[in-house]
């Protein structure tokens, strides 16, 4: 089954497990090494005062990642 | 697939076409792995009570980054810094002048004393001493108390919050995330500024950086403005509300530069480096108890002294030559009061004067000696007289004929004129192009020929 959410569609205060990233080359790379790998769980936090980038809690670190960015990030709600 | 020399992946390239799924999917299998088996061993081993981003951590950036608080707090915390740093550098500035101008006398007589000839004196401590004890008693109470405040913020972590509350305009500006904190590199140092710009890797992205840090006030340049808007900003208002008004005058030149950054930004982002925004990750670190004993070792002997005595080795040699251009004749002109000659008109339309423009030329070594430079000129060009605190300042430059005008005018050609001598040398290390270190020095100084022109002739008309 595809995945339809991502994670700049997620509203503050959910939690959710990364499903596929959808981002390429080098940035991809930057992701996983951040802790963005699938299956990882990312707390959204909080979004910056003009909604623009978003906050997320992954693993016990903070990460500001603007919306164009995240929505490269396929996630699952559950 | 991009290009790849690391013989694992290319191991991976190879058994591409016999897998099932893409190799992409393979290597975020790997790092997931990866991942678990360090988490699984960190589970084991380490031990922590609140490892998690909650309670005063997270308030407090509900707080710092909140949808109404966010930018006040930002603009409350900067206008505080510049407030105590202003009122708190008045009287150690004085007392500073005091002992080093009674020195001077002394100097002098001594110099009397032993017979020397009349230039070398001259040369020595009208040229060089005087220009040195006047970039040291400007300079040093302002930077001891800034450098420290703003280091405080620094350790803090707050600066990582200003970059996420203000990404957006960076956003729109075709600009990196990370331009932010260039741009907050640049207050302590333009130099540092652009080598600062390394942390940006799209290189399209990184020279807008490059060619805009000097829009942002470098410590060279505060202790100018700070003592300009004390002298005539200040003096517009009643005593007790000078020294804010003063404060908001600084405040209001640092916004600007801030504005110039983000549209000169735009602007280039739409003709010369045109382009997408690229992939911006922002960490926001724990806050952290500031350590005060290190704060002040850091700014006090890595900055304010590295800053003072890049000051005073150019302001030396500095001051010799003005001395010397005031002192040599051609004709019973001095070659000083000939080329301030040449440069009267020009500044005069600037709202400023032939002195004013010769200061920031032979300040280009060093924004901090521009000021010194000036009061030189000034000095040269007639009366004698000593300058032994900011209200003797005041009254030299009104005797030349200035007005709010002149130092709104001075103020503003401060932020948007060329960087100083090692910003430029760097910029063209960073770059590594002759072009696009001409273009960042006329591109500003294009800027502020404008600005003021316009300003100027905009308060003739409403004056008249």
């Amino acid at each position: 089954m595809p995945h339809t959410l991502s994670l700049a569609d997620i509203p503050i205060g959910a939690s959710v497990r990364i499903a596929e990233i959808l981002t390429p080359g080098n940035n991809r790379r930057r992701l996983l090494d951040l802790g963005l790998v699938p299956g990882a769980r990312v707390e959204i936090i909080r979004r910056s005062p003009s909604g623009n980038p978003t906050a997320y809690l992954i693993k016990g670190a903070v990460i500001a990642l603007r919306n164009e960015n995240a929505a490269q990030i396929m996630v699952d709600t559950n | 697939m991009s290009t790849i020399n690391n013989p694992g992946l290319s191991v991976l390239q190879e058994i591409e076409p016999l897998l099932p799924t893409n190799t992409a999917n393979i290597k975020d299998r790997i790092v997931s792995s990866i991942y678990q088996q360090a988490e699984s061993v960190s589970a084991q081993v380490v031990r922590s009570k609140n490892s998690q981003y909650t309670g005063l951590e997270a308030r407090l950036d509900n707080i710092l980054t909140s949808r109404w608080l966010g930018f006040p707090i930002m603009l409350l915390l900067l206008t505080l810094i510049l407030w105590i740093t202003i009122t708190g550098a008045n009287y150690p500035s004085q007392l500073l002048a005091t002992g080093l101008f009674w020195l001077e006398e002394q100097l002098t007589a001594l110099f009397l004393a032993v017979n020397a000839p009349v230039w070398l004196s001259g040369l020595l401590i009208q040229g060089m001493y005087r220009s040195l004890a006047w970039v040291v008693s400007v300079m040093l109470p302002p930077m001891a108390i800034f450098f420290p405040l703003f280091t405080l913020l620094e350790d803090l972590g707050y600066l990582p919050r200003v970059a996420f509350n203000m990404d957006k305009l960076f956003r729109r500006a075709g600009a990196h995330g990370k331009q932010c904190l260039t741009m907050c590199m640049g207050f302590g140092c333009n130099a540092a500024g652009v080598i600062s710009c390394r942390i940006i890797d799209s290189p399209r992205e990184r020279l807008i950086a490059i060619l805009t840090n000097t829009f942002s006030i470098c410590n060279g340049r505060f202790p100018t403005l700070i003592a300009l808007s004390t002298i005539f900003m200040g003096t517009l208002v009643s005593q007790a509300y000078s020294s804010v008004l003063a404060t908001l005058a600084v405040v209001a030149i640092i916004m600007t530069g801030i504005a110039t950054t983000l549209l000169v930004s735009s602007l280039l982002s739409r003709t010369l480096f045109r382009g997408m925004p690229s992939f911006f990750v922002l960490e926001l670190p724990p806050f952290r108890r500031p350590q005060l004993g290190q704060i002040l070792i850091r700014s006090l002997l890595d900055r304010t002294l590295f800053v003072l005595w890049r000051a005073v080795v150019i302001a030396a040699p500095a001051g010799a030559l003005t001395w010397i251009l005031a002192n040599s004749f051609v004709g019973g002109t001095s070659v000083f009061a000939l080329i301030v000659g040449w440069l009267n008109p020009l500044g005069q339309l600037m709202g400023m004067d032939g002195i004013i423009l010769i200061a920031f030329l032979l300040g280009l070594p060093a924004n901090e000696i521009v000021l010194p430079i000036l009061i030189m000129g000034y000095i040269s060009a007639g009366s004698m007289l000593e300058l032994d605190s900011l209200n003797a300042l005041r009254i030299l430059l009104l005797d030349h004929g200035w007005t709010w005008i002149t130092a709104l005018c001075v103020m503003l050609f401060s932020l948007l004129h060329f960087p100083c001598g090692t910003t430029l040398y760097t910029i063209f290390k960073e770059t590594r192009s002759a072009r696009w270190t001409l273009l960042s020095a006329l591109l500003p100084l294009l800027l502020g020929i404008v600005v003021t022109l316009l300003i100027n002739q905009g308060a003739q008309i409403i004056m008249r």
